[in-house]
């Protein structure tokens, strides 16, 4: 089992732990072992531990510590944002969030199609099995 | 008293530090204007002569004196000012019962009365949930808002909810059996028609919303894996 993503300048992480939390940030430099130097569009360039990354498989092209305009634009040639949005983990946190943004009453309309989308299913089932016991 | 000014004047004499003020007596004299007032004056402050008071009817001494000094308690003069709404409850906000015998529904307020608490409808033929007052603590305020603008609620106060005083019975033997037969009290017409006015056009206006009528006729239940906390209402 080889490592298939490395820390590399241009990686984009996903921060995991703390203020900038379930934000994506590009490597810029990494300082010593064990931390990085991390930047992304909407913060403050900063340092930060590997153990609060988690590397994701996209990779942007910038030379060592970019100035921002650098950055956005080397983001915006490589679509990273798009890119992530339709990754199935993008998509995953996307789903994440909207779940638990639900108000009561979404909840309550997202029962009431659940418990349809369940009746339509068990309709076909039982057509089926019908159809193959006769 | 000399003519009030329109708008009261904030010190003239700013602290330096609590109990320091920037400037001197003297200044303060200049400042405030007295000079110009006893120029006015021809050298003197202006003096009023006080008001001759109305002759005070004579006091007889009293005639009982009490044996022991008791103490008055102190004058309590503190007026309690009204419940203080939260911002999420506005009027049409669904809210959850979180207590008492309407556990769990969800309910439309309609305003705050005077005495803090706040008055809630089902509506009744939704949800079983009458007119009804409810205190702020016992209620989650969801974020759905129902469309309230078409009710009168001029007549809704606290006293409308006061409970009836019973006539008094007279003691007797017999009364004693036959007293337990009253017990089933009956809604009077007027409650009725009081109801029926208010749900009429909350009605209309929730069925307007799909799944909004069955939403209010569902009860709240916390399931599995549902954490209050982390829930957005």
């Amino acid at each position: 089992m080889p490592f298939k993503r490395y820390v590399e300048i241009g990686r984009v992480a996903l921060v995991n732990y703390g203020k900038d939390y379930g934000k994506l940030v590009v490597i810029v430099d990494v300082v010593d072992q064990n931390r990085a130097l991390v930047d992304a569009p909407d913060m403050v360039r900063g340092q930060m531990n590997f153990k609060r990354l988690t590397l994701t498989d996209i990779t942007i092209d910038i030379p060592r510590v970019p100035k921002k305009k650098t950055l956005i634009e080397a983001m915006e040639k490589a679509d990273v944002k798009n890119k992530w949005e339709n990754s199935s983990w993008g998509r995953k946190l996307i789903v994440q969030k909207r779940r638990a943004s639900l108000n009561d009453f979404d909840r309550f309309k997202l029962m009431l199609a659940k418990i349809k989308r369940a009746g339509i299913v068990r309709q076909e089932l039982a057509k089926l099995k019908k159809e193959n016991s006769s | 008293m000399a003519a009030k000014r329109k708008t009261p004047v904030k010190s003239r004499n700013p602290d330096l530090i609590r109990g320091v003020g920037k400037y001197s007596r003297s200044k303060m004299y200049h400042k405030r204007g007295l000079w110009a007032i006893k120029a006015k004056h021809g050298g003197v402050f202006p003096r009023h002569d006080p008001q001759p008071k109305a002759p005070s009817a004579a006091e007889k001494p009293s005639k009982f004196y009490p044996a022991d000094d008791v103490k008055k308690p102190l004058l309590n003069k503190r007026k309690p000012k009204p419940t203080k709404l939260r911002a999420s409850i506005t009027p049409g906000t669904v809210l959850i019962l979180l207590a008492g015998r309407f556990m769990g529904k969800r309910v439309v307020f309609l305003k705050q009365l005077p005495s803090g608490l706040l008055l809630v409808t089902g509506p009744f033929k939704i949800n079983g949930v009458p007119l009804r007052r409810v205190n702020q603590s016992y209620v989650i305020a969801t974020s759905t808002k129902v469309d309230i603008s078409g009710v009168n609620l001029e007549k809704f106060d606290d006293k409308y909810f006061a409970k009836e005083v019973e006539k008094k019975k007279k003691k007797g033997e017999g009364e004693f059996f036959e007293a337990e037969k009253e017990d089933k009290k009956k809604l009077p017409e007027d409650k009725k028609e009081d109801q029926k006015a208010v749900d009429t056009s909350l009605i209309k206006s929730i069925e307007g919303v799909p799944d909004l009528k069955a939403y209010l006729a569902a009860r709240f239940s916390l399931k599995s894996g549902m954490k209050p906390h982390e829930l957005a209402f």
